[in-house]
């Protein structure tokens, strides 16, 4: 008898039929099940943000949302933020040379997409407010608000 | 291949000969395209008609014009990806969009870098520093072969030819070739040409000191998988294991059966180091370990040990002079130099343990032969020599049947550098046991409890002045954990007893003292140690630049000056300080304070780096909490190969430096780490961000490091800048709101 559930979701606009153990975080569903592995996992207690993602378009952690709640929930990764990687956002990463070891950037940018839905035009002080979950070891703070600036400049 | 086969690859000027086809081709990572787009990672990066043609063992020309060349150091976030090719490509006078960059395959005989003992090993910030040299030959010698094999063909001498990005042309006739049609024809010679390097000069630079744009950038913002967790393989399964608590109890006493209960899981393998789980999911294998019921050997060093009881233990070595360590710098003769000063001062400096919190926790992915006899791994390491060899040893095996992916390392930090690379031979052992593939996943708790840390360290120094108040007697000695002996126990066994991870930095070349010692003593606490971050630098200048500090203080001369009269035998350090002094508005440092506002100042030559930071900080009493407004930096590391990636690295390591001096600290109880995620190790997030403002002071100098170099001065610099805004002088790392709160409360102003 197995205790694992079937849950149906849409990741990236695509709808999409799950079996796991049902307090599976969301995160390892997209990762090994779904071959998603631009969300990463980082510290699987909501602490460091690599692991964002939108569900139902807002900013959440994968990594604390269980599978079981997940039936009938809509799901964007970094794969899905664009049709072809070229999102405002992630064009003013590279114009201003964001990351470095990369690991982190993936839930940065899934977190500022999130802040330029709800505001177009943030102030330095509410990048730096809304970013705070976010972990970035390599120290790339600085870089980050600037793209933000940046991409909601040039949107 | 054989020895004698790589004997004769090494011979020539540069250790080069033509023809060969490079060991292993084909092997490694992921291949990039100058633009930043993933390419598959096939050994042909060209289609169609076109040929590639190995024109040695780091570049490959293909007739399509398509250059690939080979990067050797791992990219761990510090660019070395883009910049270590990108100085051949210049000599080569390669077309930039055309290249394509190689993760190189384990051959240490190529690929070593001749800064760091020969071998495939990314630490110390040395990649571009060690194989500039070499990159630059190697590209000179493509560029002359490809100049000859057009003089040839045209029939005119090879001096009335030059080149142009991608291009050999002939000025006089008009004619012109590209690389990619000459590599149609072109006969390789024997033997490589000889060729006596230009002089470094920036007009002749196309790439170098130009910023082209790190060629990892586009697919990290894409979230390609490109680090070794992503790795998928058909049958793979997962696997997570309970390490000893202490290094060296390895278990005694298993109870698997509630972790066997666990859906999913399909084995649990006794370790020497502990227990591991196979399971077909990761979370399966995370729950499974977690109902573990394990009981530990009590034979282990560590058992018992706090950090309480090793900084006493290590005050009292340190005010021992009777126990004197193995000398790191010995300059002229510094205990009589001591008895004749007209002045002597001293103090004690201390740190706590600290933790990489790199932020992809360790994992690896291996797939063994169903005989045990070859295998294949996935892994984010510092160094592909040592990974290799760790591999082979687990198994048993020869390094030749040990195939390495050498993925992205999603930061390092010292962390992916030790000799034993335990996180790759886990993932090894379950493949083993389990028959299929297997990745094996770090939580961050395993990350932290398994920490290997920069170690405990209490610092003396002792300094004699003459009646000027000018330093003429320099004596550090140093007691910490040990760290090399455990760390790599190969080089520990070369060093005398000499822990360069320990004690780098407290050489100090480039003050004008004329009688130094510096010396270590390091006791083997059990405690698990690594170099981490700009290693002792980290701690050693701290307390250097704080008890230069202290003195200037105690003499009411101002620290600025101060310095640049100790640097008078070195102007590229006088114009780092003087440039950094006058950035930061110097001489405003009364008004600031009068705003409760100070300037603290620290200086460094690291590696022949040379760089000064001012940090402007203010104290909230109440709590202790120290805020960092902004830093102002200055490095000359010579010849600038990415300028923008060298403010980028400053950047980094003036955060990472921030959270080691004030938030950083992993405790110990009973042997055991007391820390377990972010919530209880604090690193830098956004809101603790100083404005940080970088110049980059570019000379002509050999490159040397870039990518720790401001870490250890974060710490003094902020700790200078306090003691002049309060009076209060901390002495230990990390200055912790509550130390400070403490300090403070002890000589509070009477209200």
């Amino acid at each position: 008898m197995s205790d694992k559930v079937s849950v149906n979701l849409t990741v990236n606009g695509t709808s999409r039929t799950v079996r796991a153990l049902p307090d599976t975080p969301l995160l390892w569903v997209l990762r090994e099940e779904l071959k998603l592995t631009g969300t990463r996992f980082g510290c699987g207690v909501g602490q460091c943000g690599a692991c964002t993602v939108h569900i139902d378009g807002q900013p959440n952690y994968a990594c604390l949302n269980p599978i079981s709640a997940m039936q009938g929930r809509t799901v964007t990764t970094i794969e899905g933020l664009s049709p072809d990687g070229n999102h405002p956002l992630q064009r003013a990463w590279v114009a201003e040379q964001v990351p470095q070891c990369g690991y982190c950037q993936s839930g940065q940018i899934m977190r500022a997409a999130g802040l330029l839905q709800a505001t177009r035009r943030p102030w330095r002080d509410e990048i730096v407010t809304y970013m705070q979950p976010n972990i970035c070891r390599c120290g790339t703070y600085p870089r980050i608000v600037r793209a933000i600036e940046r991409a909601s400049r040039e949107g | 291949m054989h020895d004698a086969q790589r004997r004769r690859f090494m011979t020539g000027t540069a250790g080069l000969t033509f023809g060969i086809a490079a060991s292993g081709f084909g092997a490694g990572g992921a291949l990039l395209a100058a633009d930043g787009a993933l390419a598959q990672p096939q050994p042909q990066p060209t289609a169609g008609s076109a040929r590639p043609r190995v024109m040695n063992p780091w570049v490959t020309l293909s007739t399509d014009g398509t250059v690939t060349i080979m990067s050797p150091a791992a990219e761990m976030g510090q660019g070395s990806l883009t910049s270590v090719p990108l100085i051949l490509a210049d000599e080569m006078d390669a077309e930039w969009s055309r290249v394509r960059i190689m993760h190189a395959p384990p051959d240490d005989a190529i690929y070593g870098n001749p800064r760091i003992g020969g071998v495939m090993y990314t630490a110390g910030s040395v990649a571009v520093t060690g194989y500039f040299t070499m990159m630059r030959q190697f590209g000179a010698q493509v560029r002359a072969v490809l100049v000859d094999n057009a003089a040839t063909r045209w029939g005119v001498p090879a001096g009335e030819l030059t080149t142009q990005p991608g291009r050999v042309l002939h000025a006089a006739s008009g004619r012109s070739l590209s690389y990619g049609e000459i590599a149609g024809f072109a006969v390789l010679p024997e033997r490589a040409p000889q060729i006596a390097l230009e002089p470094l000069d920036r007009a002749r630079f196309r790439l170098i000191g130009r910023d082209v744009g790190r060629i990892d950038v586009p697919g990290k913002v894409r979230g390609a998988p490109v680090y070794s967790t992503d790795v998928q393989l058909p049958g793979m399964v997962y696997g997570a294991i309970l390490r000893e608590p202490v290094e060296g109890a390895g278990p005694t006493v298993i109870d698997e059966r509630a972790a066997r209960a666990i859906e999913g899981v399909i084995d649990v393998v006794r370790l020497r180091y502990g227990v591991g789980v196979i399971a077909d999911a990761p979370w399966a294998a995370f729950k499974a370990k977690q109902a573990l019921r394990v009981e530990w050997s009590s034979k282990a060093t560590g058992w018992g040990f706090s950090n309480e009881k090793g900084l006493a233990a290590f005050a009292a070595i340190a005010n021992d002079d009777s126990q004197q360590g193995v000398a790191w710098e010995t300059e002229g003769n510094v205990r009589a130099a001591l008895q004749k000063a007209a002045s002597t001062f001293e103090r004690e400096y201390r740190a706590d343990y600290a933790y990489h919190a790199q932020m992809e926790p360790l994992n690896s992915v291996a797939s063994v032969s169903p005989k045990g006899d070859a295998c294949e791994i996935w892994c984010g390491t510092q160094s592909q020599t040592f990974a290799v060899a760790a591999v082979a040893n687990a198994l048993g095996i020869p390094a030749s049947r040990v195939k390495l992916n050498d993925m992205m390392v999603g930061g390092g930090f010292g962390r992916r550098g030790n000799r034993d690379t335990e996180f790759i031979v886990d993932s090894v052992l379950m493949s083993r046991a389990a028959g299929r593939p297997v990745k094996v996943t770090w939580t961050r708790e395993d990350d932290v409890k398994n920490g290997r840390f920069r170690p405990l360290y209490v610092n003396r120094l002792r300094a004699g002045l003459d009646s000027r108040g000018r330093i003429t007697a320099w004596h550090h000695k140093v007691v910490s954990d040990r760290v090399l002996p455990f760390m790599d126990p190969v080089r520990a066994k070369a060093s005398k007893g000499r822990d360069n991870i320990a004690m780098r930095g407290t050489e100090i070349p480039s003050y004008n003292i004329p009688d130094r010692l510096a010396e270590g003593l390091h006791p083997d606490t059990g405690i698990r140690t690594s170099a981490l971050r700009a290693i002792g630098v980290g701690q050693n200048c701290f307390a250097n630049e704080c008890f230069i500090d202290e003195i200037a203080g105690e003499r009411r001369l101002d620290p600025v000056a101060y310095r640049v009269a100790l640097l008078d035998r070195e102007p590229r350090a006088q114009r780092i300080v003087r440039e950094a002094a006058a950035m930061a508005g110097w001489a405003r440092r009364g008004t600031l304070e009068k705003q409760g506002r100070a300037l603290g100042v620290a200086y460094i030559d690291y590696t022949g780096s040379h760089l000064a930071m001012v940090a402007e900080v203010s104290v909230e009493r109440a709590s202790g909490n120290v805020k960092v407004h902004r830093i102002w930096c200055t490095i000359d590391c010579g010849v600038a190969v990415q300028p923008d990636n060298v403010v980028a690295q400053t950047e980094g390591s003036i955060v990472y430096g921030l959270g080691l001096a004030l938030t950083e600290r992993i405790t110990v109880a009973d042997g055991r780490v007391e820390q377990s995620n972010f919530f209880d190790y604090r690193v830098p997030r956004m809101a603790d961000m100083p404005e940080i403002i970088v110049r980059v002071i570019p000379t002509l100098n050999h490159p040397t490091g870039a990518g720790q170099m401001a870490t250890p001065l974060v710490a003094p610099a902020i700790a200078n800048a306090l003691a002049s805004l309060t009076g209060v002088r901390l002495r230990q790392q990390p200055m912790l709101a509550e130390r400070v709160k403490v300090a403070l409360a002890e000589v509070a102003p009477v209200a």
